[in-house]
This record gives structure tokens, C-alpha cells and sequence, in this order.
């Protein structure tokens, strides 16, 4: 066992390093130019501020040495400073993470407390009623584009029916509470600051729901599809020869062996979630990640951009090893003595 | 409580039938048999008999969409077929308990085995947590589960398909059931631990008293336990008695069919031609009005248009056939004598392949990144040769070797050390382009004919395929010639060509792999169980082909097989093959009649044979547990392990394979001594 997750670990920090590096060679392959978006078109035309620029970014040293600087500065936790913003990177992202962590974690929670037993009852029941709804579920999450589903909710939900907040994570006179995580729904919990908690809360409502959507549809499908592969193998008809009860053969015998794939999903869904809101944060006027990573590409900001990647690859590997070390408690031969 | 007079289980007039969109598919068509408390009750039948479904109705087990529509379970006083949902469940598991055949599958691979074992009884509320876990253990040791107590905290993976099968039969018997109903129990097990779960399956019904229905296409298994046997047909029961008359005086065609088309261990026939009888069962869409057995039947007479009703034959016996219960009789029809192909005089000076210090080692993937790398000794240094127009058998248990053996003499696997010389050419290393030509000349057929046929492609094309690739068809039209040609010599109509492989039978699908493997005329074919996967007439059938085609074309067989009865019946000469080492290899006749090998001996033994008064008589030598890893083959002598008259000496220093007999070489320290 100890010897499986060594072996994850040292595989996971090479993925991110990886990752890394294949995106310093995209960001620096690809046209567009900083000191252009930077400097302005004035400035960008005098040769002698452009140089003072450059060697002032580290712009001029060969890509070897940028990537090696910056992998140095990774090293002591240092993640640069934005070229846009002046602001140490690191920064930055302490101040727009909690917003999408909230949002993406919320969102898939409710993928999961929905998708789940809709997956795992429709298969149970199959071709009944409840079967059609989640398959009616899973194809419309799947196939909505998030944007329109976004426009839709806000159009019809704040804009007409005024039912829910409109867009950001907070209305206007609300007072924000003492950041303590940056996640609202925490830090009011913890202040007992009830009435701005219902306020966050509220505000969570739609953007959630759509961002889960997709998430709920995969979610839905795929467990369906393998609790009806799990239903259909030879202990399952042993567990009903033995007696066993309607609950326990689903409960007991078909789930555990169905949550395989669906932890496998849900992993990469997370960090989806996590790393890809940038539509709905958009729609929604959420400050979270997704729109930093947004205005960092179109600034050409070096920095923000390499550092915004370390991070989504360090989610998705640390989603993924989080995966395989659950993949061993799942299953057991997966780790052989 | 049922009285002797009274049967536990009465079935009467039972239909089964599979309600799909294209009509009723009349699996189980009147069925009507009873079991008496502690009887043992053998079915047997060909699969699509019904025998299956029969006793996924008992159990009420049936997948959709089939349905019990018509009939009556009586047992203990209910109707089992109409039953509740929670009626049968509380008969499930606690009154009758059922084995199937495929252990691998047959438990939950992310459970913990006490967890399987507890929850059985915990279910029906007869045991608590505590005592069901104590209990288990008990039933895992008295199914000859080492350190039960141990081992009870494994998960399925860590155990082999014999264990599995104990813990299966422990979880069977864990509520005191009235009845065990087993499908097929040792079908997927190997000859020695199959004659192990049925010693146990015997002892379980001896001590216990719980009456079993042992289902089985295997007349032997059936002849070893069984008080009582049904014939099954076309959804019905054909002939019903004892094995001991049944077996030896079968009263219903189809009975007398399965007795001819099975060879048997313990008789050297003369002549390789099984008795087969000619089509396919009828489609249980339409079963014909009359006899269901008629278009086959042998012995049929102008009356078999009528339906025959299962009338007593004897004391003790029914068949429903019209001419035993006129008092007619089954005799063996005389066959002309076929023509013996010549005895080869003299053993030719250079064989068509020479094998020798084979090795294959298969490194295992690490499971962790700094992990010392495993290797499965899948082929560990055997010597074979393989003489022209002979057939060379190739036997063991599975894990032992055969199939990488098979693979290595026709190069689909390169080995990892030795020598292997085919028609004078050392090809041991040959490049794919040197061995091609060589391809031509050695053919492989497969075990699974439905695997082994490109599901995309007409038979036309399968068959075309090779004549294209190695430049023998000059054009369409001679290939168009060529592929009608092999249609022909395998026995399948010409129009065959334009239909693709999901139209066949299994039978069919094995003899157009065989003409695939003919068509470009090769002089050596290697069979991989090339007929483990069907029924025992068709076996029986494609064993004739093979032999016709041997004496029409000269070929040279190596057959690889797991059925011992089959080796002896078509074979020249037999390799016996542990844990990648050839044991004994000797001719047929010498080698079944005096085995000088410990495992050939006990293999042998394993070997049922449909009879059970011959069964009575001979000695069984019991095979110690199972066969170790060949990750890690013991020291020495391999076989040491589980042979019954190992010495200090068998785990020092290994046996060289040696000429004990004429012709006949063994690997063992004491040749001959155990009998």
C-alpha cells in the first residue's frame, strides 16, 4: 500500500512539472506579445523602453533560463509578479481562488447528491418513468451550453420571476464578512453572521445549478450505465439465490462495484469544475479564477498565466491521485499483497 | 415434513417460456420430475435443453423476459411459481440454495468473503453477526479451505477457482438447506479440482442429507453422484431412471446419442469416428409437433410423427419414445469399417517440428516503481518432437503451459530462450517477413469459434483472406473456386460464402475456422481445445472432420486439450505438461494403460467415466490441493507439492526426462511406482 502511493506521488509531481513546461513553450510559441498589451502602442514603439521592459521581466534571457527561474521561484513558493496587475501573483490568486473553490464545490456537490441516486435508481428501475426523467436529465445537462443555460436562468429566474439574486456573490448592502477562508458561506458561518449567509447562499443558487449541470448529466449517465453493468453479473443473481433483499443486492453488492467509474468521473468533474467556470463566472459576474485566467490570457501576463497552470495541473493531478488512492480502498485488486 | 412417500420437490408440467418480441421461445416446455429429501438428482442435456432454466425457475431466478407460464414448484406444501417476491425469498438461500457454474464470477470481487459467507445467514435471520461469522469458518474448514480462519478475511481475487467454488458450496449449505440445486458446479474447474468438489459434493449429501439437483452436459460428473437421472431435449424430459441403467441401457435415442459421441477414458477405440448424429436441435419457436428428437433419430418409425408422452419403460424408468416403449431396443448399428490409415512403419528419420529447451518467460507489469521485476514462467524448458502424419496430444491443467506452447511452435510468440526447428528451418528467432512462407506450411485453429471469427467479415472473406495474403489465389475467380472448395471439405453448404458468422452455430463457426486454417494448404496444424467450447455431439463431430481431414490430407495434428477422454481417443502420441515442463510424453496407448508419471496417473483417475459401475471399481488416486504459482515453481521435482509418493529426495533434485518404457519418457524419480 505504502509503496502504491509513493509511486502515485513521485508520478503526480512529474505530471505537474509536465504540464508546466508544455505550457511555457505554448505561451511563448504563440503570438502576442507583452510588452505590446503592457506598454501601449507609444511606448512599445521606442526600442530603448522596450529593452529596459524586457530586461526588467526577464524577457530577454534565453527560454531555458525563464523556465528555469521560474521553476527556482516555484520552488521557494514564489509564483512571480503579474505583469497587469503589479500585484505578486500569489496574491492575486488568494484573492480570486475562494470564489470559484465555493462556486465548483457547491456545484458538485449537487451533481453528486442528485446524479448519483437518479443514476442508480433508474438503472434499478429501468425503462420505468423515473428511468426516462433521468435520461432526459443527463442528455439536457449534457448538451445545454453552459453560457445559454447561464442567460436562461438569469433571464428567467432574477429577470423575470425575481425569485433569485441577481449576478456576484453578494447583493450590494450586504456587508462582506472578515475574511477568514474566503469562502462566504464559511466565514459568516463562523462570525455568525446568519443574514449575510443567507444572502451568499442565495447568490449561489443559479450559478450552481447551472455550472452542475453538466456535471449532473455525465454524473447521471454514467452511474446508470454501471449500476445496470453491475446488475446484470453473476454475484448479483448469487446475492438473490441467497435471499439476499431488493435494497441490499443494489445497496450492498451492485453499488460498490458501479462507484468505479463513477469516482473516476466525478474526480476529473471536480477538477473541471474547478478549472473551467470561466463561462458561467463570466455570465455571473463571479471574481473567481476562471476570470482571472480569462484577462491574464488576453494581457499576455506571463507570470499569471504559467502560475494560473501550475495550479490547474496541480488540481487535476492531486484530483487524480486523490482518485487512484480511493480506487484502493474501492477495490481491492487494485492493490495486490 | 415430507415422508418418503411424499417428495420434497414436485414440478409439474412446468413451461418456461422467454416471451420475446418475435414470439415465445419454449425453453422449458412440460417438465414434471420430483425430488425425494436427500436424493441426488442429475440433469443432463446439451446446452438449450432447458436444464438451466428449469432450475433458474425453481429458484425463480429468471431473467426478463422470461416468465413461468404454466405449472406448478410444489415444495413443502407452496407453489414456489407463485410465490411472492418476499415467499420466494425467504425460500432462497434458506431452503434452497444454488451453485453455479462459474465461480470466478460467482462472488462479489470488492467483498471480503466473510462478508458473502455472514451475510447468507444473517438474511434469514437464523444466525446473529457473531455466530454467522464462527459458523463460516467452520463451513470454510469442512470444505477443505486451508487455515479457514485466516483466509475468511480474503477477498475473492486471492483465491483460485477451485477455492472459490468451496466457498460457493459453503455459502450453499450455510442455512441447512433442504435442497442444493448446482448448474453445472465443475465446468470451469480442471479435471483433478473438479474431483475434489465432487468428492466433497457427495460427502456434503451423505452427512448432511440435503437433496441436490446436479446439472450437467457431462454424463461422467453425473454417473459419479447421482441416485437418479432426467435426460433433458427440447425443453423436456426424454428419459428418466437410474445411471446405472441408463447410462449403460439407454432407452431414449438422444440418451443413446450422448453415450456414442463422448470417447471415454477408460476404452481404446478402434476407430477415431465417434458415432454422431446429424442437425441441431429444433428451434424452440416452433418445436415440431411430433417426436422433437425425430429429424435426428436414428431409430425413428412413421408413429415418432405423433408427440410421445414420458411413459415407464422398465421398473424404475421412463423415455418417451414411441419405439422402447413398444419394447424395441437401441442396438449399435454396424459401421462400415473405415478405412485405418496404414500404422506409419517406421518412425520417419527427421520429425516436421523439434522442439527443444522451450522456454517462454512472461515478465509481469510492476505494481509499484521500485518494485523487483516477476516473471511467469509460462513455457520453463521442454523438449518435443513432432513426427510427420502423426497427431501429438498436449495435456494438462490450466496454467500449465499448453496454449503458450501452441503459440511458441507457430511463432505467435517469440520465446525467450531454446530452440525450435520446423521442417528442417531453425525458426526460433526467424523475422516476421522469414517466417511467412513457413506460414503456409503450419496452421493454427482456436478454442472459442466465436472469438476467432471476425464478426465483420462474410466467410467468403475470412476464407479469402489467406488465399490473398500468401499469392495463392491468382484471381477472384480461382480464390471464388478455392473457398468453395474448403466450404465443401468442412462439411458447410457452397452458399455459406455470403453470410457472416453470427448466422452459424458454434459447430459451424469451428469448422469454418478450420477451413480458414486449411486454405492454404498446410501440413501441420496446431488445435488450441478446438472443441471445448461445444456440445458433446458436436464435438464429436468436429473430432471426425479433424480425422477425416487427417487421413484425406495427411496432416499432422498437435491437439491441445484439457479433456483426457478426447487426448486418448485422438491421439497417436501425449505430452503431459505441469507447470511448464512436459512430465511424461509417450504413445496414447502405452501412457493410458501404464502411466509411469505420478501426475498422468492422478490425472487419469480425475477423470470420470460415464459409468457408474466401472467408476466403483477403479482406483482413484486423490490430487492433492492445487496447483502452486508459476511465478515461484517449487524446488526440484515440480509436481512434488501434490504428488502422493514424494520423497525427501523429489524436492533436491529434479527429474530428468527420461526413456522408463519404449518410446515412453518420464520425469520422476520413481517411474511406475505409484498405481
Amino acid at each position: 500500500m505504502i509503496r502504491y502511493v509513493v509511486s502515485r506521488l513521485v508520478v503526480s509531481v512529474a505530471m505537474v512539472l509536465l504540464a508546466t513546461l508544455v505550457i511555457f513553450l505554448i505561451a511563448n510559441t504563440v503570438p502576442g506579445d507583452p510588452v505590446l498589451t503592457a506598454l501601449g502602442d507609444m511606448a512599445a514603439s521606442d526600442p530603448a523602453q522596450v529593452a529596459e521592459f524586457r530586461a526588467r521581466w526577464g524577457l530577454d534571457l534565453p527560454l531555458w533560463h525563464q523556465y528555469w527561474l521560474f521553476l527556482e521561484r516555484l520552488a521557494h513558493g514564489d509564483l512571480g509578479v503579474s505583469i497587469s496587475s503589479r500585484r505578486p501573483v500569489l496574491q492575486d490568486i488568494i484573492d480570486y481562488a475562494p470564489a470559484t473553490l465555493e462556486l465548483a464545490t457547491v456545484a458538485f456537490i449537487l451533481s453528486v447528491l442528485v446524479g448519483l441516486p437518479l443514476g442508480v435508481l433508474a438503472a434499478v428501475r429501468r425503462d420505468t418513468v423515473i428511468d426516462h426523467v433521468a435520461r432526459a436529465v443527463s442528455l439536457i445537462g449534457v448538451s445545454a451550453p453552459t453560457f445559454w443555460l447561464a442567460f436562461i436562468a438569469l433571464a428567467v429566474f432574477y429577470g423575470q420571476l425575481n425569485w433569485a439574486p441577481g449576478p456576484g456573490r453578494l447583493d450590494a448592502v450586504s456587508f462582506p464578512p472578515d475574511r477568514i477562508t474566503g469562502l462566504l458561506l464559511i466565514d459568516t458561518a463562523l462570525q455568525g453572521d446568519w443574514e449575510t449567509f443567507h444572502d451568499a447562499a442565495a447568490h449561489l443558487v443559479l450559478p450552481s445549478i447551472v455550472l452542475a449541470a453538466a456535471t449532473l448529466g455525465l454524473i447521471t449517465r454514467t452511474t446508470r450505465a454501471a449500476m445496470l453493468e453491475a446488475l446484470s453479473q453473476d454475484y448479483v443473481r448469487v446475492a438473490k439465490a441467497k435471499g439476499l433483499r431488493g435494497r441490499l443486492i443494489v445497496v450492498g453488492h451492485a453499488l460498490p462495484n458501479a462507484m468505479l467509474p463513477v469516482v473516476t468521473l466525478g474526480g476529473l468533474a471536480y477538477a473541471n469544475l474547478l478549472a473551467g467556470a470561466v463561462m458561467t463566472e463570466t455570465v455571473f459576474s463571479w471574481p473567481g479564477l476562471g476570470r482571472y485566467t480569462f484577462r491574464s490570457a488576453v494581457t499576455v501576463d506571463f507570470p499569471a498565466i504559467m502560475a494560473v497552470t501550475a495550479i490547474v495541473a496541480a488540481i487535476f493531478v492531486l484530483v487524480n491521485f486523490l482518485v487512484d488512492m480511493s480506487y484502493a480502498l474501492l477495490d481491492p485488486r487494485v492493490v495486490k499483497k | 415434513m415430507p415422508t418418503a412417500a411424499e417428495p420434497l420437490l414436485q414440478v409439474r408440467d412446468l413451461r418456461t417460456w422467454f416471451l420475446t418480441d418475435s414470439g415465445p421461445v419454449r425453453a422449458v416446455d412440460g417438465v414434471s420430475f420430483d425430488v425425494h429429501a436427500g436424493e441426488t438428482l442429475g440433469v443432463v442435456g446439451e446446452s438449450g435443453s432447458g436444464k438451466s432454466v428449469c432450475a433458474k425457475s425453481i429458484m425463480r431466478l429468471l431473467d426478463e423476459p422470461a416468465r413461468i407460464v404454466g405449472g406448478s414448484i410444489l415444495f413443502k406444501g407452496r407453489d414456489l411459481a407463485h410465490l411472492d417476491d418476499e415467499g420466494i425469498r425467504e425460500v432462497r438461500g434458506r431452503e434452497i440454495a444454488m451453485v453455479f457454474q462459474d465461480p470466478m464470477t460467482s462472488l462479489n470481487p470488492v467483498l471480503r468473503i466473510a462478508r458473502q459467507l455472514i451475510e447468507a445467514m444473517t438474511a434469514h435471520g437464523r444466525f446473529t453477526a457473531a455466530a454467522a461469522r464462527s459458523r463460516a469458518i467452520d463451513l470454510l474448514r469442512r470444505m477443505g479451505v486451508a487455515s479457514a480462519d485466516r483466509t475468511v478475511n480474503s477477498f475473492p481475487h486471492q483465491f483460485s477457482g477451485g477455492m472459490r467454488q468451496r466457498v460457493m458450496l459453503a455459502m450453499g449449505f450455510s442455512n441447512e438447506p433442504s435442497l442444493l440445486i448446482a448448474d453445472e458446479p465443475t465446468t470451469a474447474l480442471d479435471v483433478t479440482i473438479q474431483a475434489q468438489i465432487l468428492d466433497l459434493l457427495r460427502g456434503l449429501n451423505r452427512d448432511l442429507g440435503t437433496a441436490v439437483i446436479l446439472i450437467s452436459h457431462d454424463l461422467g460428473v453425473i454417473a459419479n453422484i447421482c441416485s437418479r437421472v432426467l435426460v433433458m431435449y427440447a425443453g423436456e424430459v426424454v428419459e428418466e431412471g437410474a445411471p446405472e441403467e441408463l447410462l449403460t441401457d439407454p432407452r431414449h435415442p438422444y440418451t443413446w446419442a450422448l453415450l456414442h459421441a463422448a470417447p471415454r477414458i477408460d476404452a481404446q477405440a478402434e476407430d477415431r469416428r465417434l458415432i454422431t448424429i446429424e442437425g441441431q436441435p429444433p428451434d424452440p419457436r416452433a418445436w415440431p409437433s411430433g417426436c422433437r428428437f425425430r429429424a435426428r433419430c436414428p431409430f425413428a418409425v412413421e408413429k415418432c410423427a405423433e408427440h410421445p408422452e414420458l411413459l415407464p419403460v422398465a421398473a424404475g424408468r421412463a423415455a418417451r419414445c414411441w419405439v422402447t416403449q413398444e419394447g424395441g431396443s437401441l442396438h449399435t448399428p454396424e459401421r462400415a469399417r473405415p478405412v485405418v490409415a496404414a500404422p506409419v512403419d517406421a518412425t520417419p528419420a527427421a520429425p516436421i517440428l523439434e522442439v527443444s529447451g522451450l522456454q517462454k518467460h512472461f515478465p509481469l507489469p510492476k505494481e509499484a516503481f521500485f518494485e523487483r521485476q516477476r516473471v511467469l514462467r509460462a513455457v520453463d524448458g521442454v523438449d518435443l518432437q513432432v513426427f510427420a502424419g502423426e497427431t501429438v496430444g498436449l495435456v494438462g491443467e490450466s496454467g500449465c503451459g499448453k496454449s503458450t506452447l501452441a503459440r511458441l511452435v507457430t511463432r505467435l510468440h517469440e520465446p525467450t530462450d531454446g530452440k525450435i526447428v520446423f521442417a528442417g528451418t531453425d525458426i526460433t528467432h526467424a523475422s516476421l517477413s522469414a517466417i511467412r512462407p513457413l506460414r503456409r506450411r503450419m496452421q493454427m485453429i482456436f478454442q472459442d469459434p466465436y472469438a476467432s471469427l471476425n464478426p465483420r467479415m462474410t466467410i467468403g472473406e475470412i476464407l479469402a483472406g489467406p488465399l490473398i495474403l500468401h499469392g495463392i489465389a491468382g484471381d477472384a475467380a480461382a480464390a471464388r473456386t478455392r473457398v468453395a472448395e474448403l466450404l465443401d471439405l468442412v462439411g458447410l453448404p457452397g452458399q455459406s460464402v455470403t453470410r457472416y458468422p453470427y448466422e452459424f452455430s458454434g459447430g459451424q463457426r469451428q469448422r469454418i475456422s478450420i477451413a480458414r486454417a486449411l486454405a492454404v494448404g498446410p501440413d501441420f496444424v496446431v488445435a488450441d481445445e478446438p472443441i471445448s467450447a461445444l456440445d458433446v455431439n458436436i464435438q464429436a463431430q468436429i473430432i471426425n472432420l479433424m480425422v477425416d481431414l487427417q487421413e484425406r490430407l495427411g496432416l499432422t495434428y498437435l491437439f491441445i486439450a484439457h479433456d483426457l477422454a478426447v487426448v486418448r481417443h485422438v491421439c497417436d502420441r501425449i505430452a503431459v505438461l505441469y507447470l511448464g515442463k512436459i512430465m511424461e510424453v509417450g504413445p496414447a496407448a502405452s501412457l493410458f494403460a501404464r502411466p509411469l508419471h505420478p501426475y498422468t496417473r492422478t490425472l487419469i483417475s480425475a477423470a470420470p467415466v460415464p459409468d457408474p459401475r466401472v467408476e466403483r471399481t477403479r482406483r482413484h488416486v486423490p490430487m492433492k490441493g492445487e496447483p502452486p504459482s508459476a511465478l515461484n515453481p517449487p524446488s526440484g521435482c515440480r509436481f512434488r507439492t501434490r504428488c502422493p509418493i514424494a520423497e525427501e529426495r523429489c524436492t533436491r533434485e529434479e527429474p530428468p526426462l527420461l526413456e522408463a518404457a519404449p518410446g515412453q519418457r518420464v520425469a520422476c524419480h520413481f517411474p511406475g511406482r505409484l498405481t
